[in-house]
């Protein structure tokens, strides 16, 4: 046998060196047809702030997903469209992408009023449809491959609004009285219903109970009304412009209730954060996500470091904290599926995200019949101790505590709230 | 105090607030719809692409967001009165202005709100300006500046374009053309013209009040939708062409609706300040301040 000499040595060496990488290309390097994921997303309009932010994460998740070989060893490429944040749009914007674009696989826009559009297409197909932030859309349409990523699970009426009551309920003295104002719309109707129900329960007298239009522009009329009606606590379901509009007629009119919040869609956008600042102050906000240490799963932080800078050069919500996390979970679903299943098969997958758990960024879910979380998850968080309007103390997990569930428990409730007075 | 007449006290006195940035969302309006007979549906994305600016002026210079959007005001009338002559090239000279511009201003509509997605970004823009938080109290009744700063602005806006409108050779060329525009060919007067300066200045209102929208509230690109409805129910109601008409209409429509709002539920608010307009319309079609034809 003939001896390897040291030049030898050096050209296997040189030779391994050269193999090495070609060899990990080949091992990551996905290749073949592209699996398609197809979907709508609102880029303009009223919703883009959330929907925006939830591209870039789709984004984020395919770049992470082909860097490490693709998903079944093919690249995955998102095919979406914009819906301009209006639902009529939707069930074209489906049918396009099934019979047009042929995608293999579908997921859902942000919100319930973009998903629910996309229903009747979607099940016509017979396709798994992964939906973002919608509440309780398959509570009419019983589609058997319909899976939610948002927190609500499936009785909303039985928990949505159980964090806040339960939280206003341990408070001394015990609160009496509840105050109900609310957006007229979908989700925030069922919140409402919500707050009804858990508070009657518990032998909370309702003393204000009204919806208001998305065309109000001064909210100091409904802000003096509860004022004049001296609730112990007030449970407020609005969106983002009306959010700023309530808690400014707050402020101005000075209240001081001992507990005030729910699910005040607002501050969870950063926008509004910073422009409203100290008003926040111990305001309980209902939530999915907090920068708080008993929120940190595998992989979120990682993510929300990914996401800042290219938030940053693009525009979108700065800190990330609400859409990201969840629009990459929704992704991971799917992802996990496909992986377990090893095919691009509509009634397996359907079967396998029944079957299993998800390990994601924001945590573990399952599904149930439905296909909602069969462990809701409705965070109610409190912001404490902010001052001034600087971005950066919304890093810190002090200034929004988790106060409910207790098992993601991370602070104490302070009260009342006085609108940063 | 009865607490009931403090509700309702403040229900008038927030009602007028809000009434006066209805009169500075209108008051453009007034000039191009009533007056020159140009239905402007993208006015008040105009107004937001004004608060937009200003929101983002602000953020480069803290200088107080009302100051800059009077300091947008000739640009915006530059616009204004470009954007005529495109409408008067391209429809209003061929006659097809019914349906054809209409149709235009809608596209112009889409175009700044998308526009406005593309360059700031759908996020909601704020600018703060330094009375924001403060709010006087007479009694009971409370008085917040963020509402009361816009309202005196704007009124004094409108209150100086009705003196113009009055007094000056051009303020009665342009209160004629809404009349006769044949007749002002007579005097030699280019009604073309007149017209152009009238649209520059219903644009350069919608700056001020973008001005006054965005010390108000934050503001985003489909923040006009709301007023869409509201401006012209409140042009028409004040009737066509009458610039105080339109001011009281629109105090009136804040009225209705802040006290509505307070006590019979603020659901009911656009449906009894609409209701209002449909009884006026009912008893004087040509609405509370406009001449019969």
């Amino acid at each position: 046998m003939k001896e390897i000499s040291r030049r030898d040595m050096g050209r296997l060496a040189l030779a391994t060196a050269a193999a090495l990488p070609a060899a990990a290309r080949a091992q990551t390097a996905p290749s073949g047809p592209p699996i398609r994921i197809g979907f709508s997303m609102s880029l303009s309009g009223g919703l883009a702030g959330n929907g925006r932010p939830a591209l870039t994460t789709h984004r984020i998740w395919a770049e992470d997903v082909n860097s490490k070989g693709g998903l079944l060893g093919r690249p995955v490429e998102l095919v979406y469209y914009d819906d301009q944040s209006n639902g009529s749009q939707v069930p074209g914007i489906y049918t396009k992408l099934l019979d047009v674009d042929k995608v293999d696989l579908v997921v859902s826009g942000y919100s319930t009023a973009i998903a629910a559009p996309a229903m009747p297409v979607v099940m016509q197909r017979n396709m798994a449809f992964v939906s973002l932030f919608a509440a309780n859309v398959n509570a009419d349409f019983k589609y058997d491959r319909y899976f939610s990523v948002t927190t609500t699970g499936t009785d909303l009426k039985g928990t949505f609004a159980k964090g806040f009551i339960d939280i206003a309920m341990a408070m001394e003295p015990r609160p009496r009285t509840i105050a109900i104002a609310y957006l007229d719309s979908d989700f925030h109707q069922r919140a409402a219903e919500s707050a009804r129900f858990l508070a009657r329960e518990r032998g909370l007298r309702i003393v204000y109970d009204r919806a208001y239009p998305p065309t109000t522009v001064d909210f100091s009329p409904i802000m003096r009304s509860v004022q004049s009606a001296r609730p112990d606590a007030v449970f407020i379901g609005s969106y983002p412009p009306d959010t700023a509009g309530m808690l400014r007629a707050a402020s101005e009119l000075r209240v001081n209730f001992p507990l005030m919040g729910g699910p005040m869609i607002g501050p969870h956008i950063t926008a509004q954060k910073l422009q409203l600042g100290p008003i926040l102050n111990n305001l309980v906000v209902w939530d999915v996500y907090a920068p708080a240490p008993t929120l940190q799963f595998p992989g979120v932080q990682a993510l929300i470091e990914r996401y800042q800078p290219i938030a940053a050069r693009e525009g979108t919500d700065a800190l990330g904290y609400y859409v990201p996390p969840m629009a990459y979970a929704q992704m991971q679903v799917l992802e996990q599926a496909v992986r377990r299943v090893g095919k691009i098969d509509q009634a397996a997958l359907a079967a396998d995200m029944h079957a299993n758990q998800f390990d994601t960024v924001i945590g573990p879910m399952r599904f149930d019949a439905q296909g909602e979380w069969t462990e809701d998850r409705n965070l109610y968080t409190q912001y404490q101790g902010i001052q001034g309007n600087g971005i950066e103390q919304f890093r810190r997990p002090d200034t929004q505590v988790v106060l409910y569930p207790p098992k993601y428990k991370s602070g104490e409730l302070r009260k009342p709230y006085t609108a940063g007075a | 105090m009865d607490p009931d007449l403090v509700l309702l006290l403040n229900g008038i006195v927030s009602g007028l607030l809000l009434g006066g940035l209805y009169a500075a969302a209108a008051a453009g309006l007034s000039v191009s719809f009533g007056m020159l007979d140009v239905v402007n549906i993208a006015h008040p994305a105009f107004m937001v692409l004004g608060a937009m600016l200003v929101a983002l002026l602000w953020g480069a210079t803290g200088i107080d967001p009302l100051v800059l959007s009077i300091l947008l005001t000739p640009a915006f009338w530059a616009l204004g009165a470009a954007l005529y002559v495109a409408y008067h090239h391209f429809f209003e000279r061929r006659g097809d202005e019914a349906i054809q511009g209409l149709a235009f201003f809608f596209g112009v509509l889409f175009i700044i709100e998308v526009g406005l997605v593309l360059t700031l970004g759908p996020e909601q823009h704020f600018a703060d300006a330094s009375y924001a938080n403060t709010t006087i109290q007479l009694g009971e009744v409370d008085l917040p500046l963020r509402m009361l700063v816009p309202m005196l602005v704007s009124l004094l806006a409108i209150g100086g374009l009705s003196l113009f409108l009055r007094r000056t050779f051009m303020g009665r060329a342009i209160a004629a053309v809404a009349q006769d525009r044949e007749a002002l060919r007579l005097l030699a007067i280019d009604p073309v013209r007149v017209k152009r300066l009238a649209f520059g200045i219903s644009i350069a209102l919608a700056a001020l009040a973008g001005g006054a929208l965005v010390v108000v509230q934050p503001v985003d690109a489909t923040s006009g939708h709301v007023f869409i409805g509201r401006v012209f129910a409140i042009v028409i109601m004040g009737g066509l062409s009458s610039l105080g008409g339109c001011v009281l209409a629109a105090l009136a429509f804040g009225v209705v609706e802040n006290v509505t709002a307070t006590f019979y539920g603020p659901s009911w608010s656009p449906a009894v300040a609409f209701g209002c307009l449909l009884l006026v319309l009912a008893v004087r079609p040509q609405g509370l301040f406009g001449r019969a034809a």
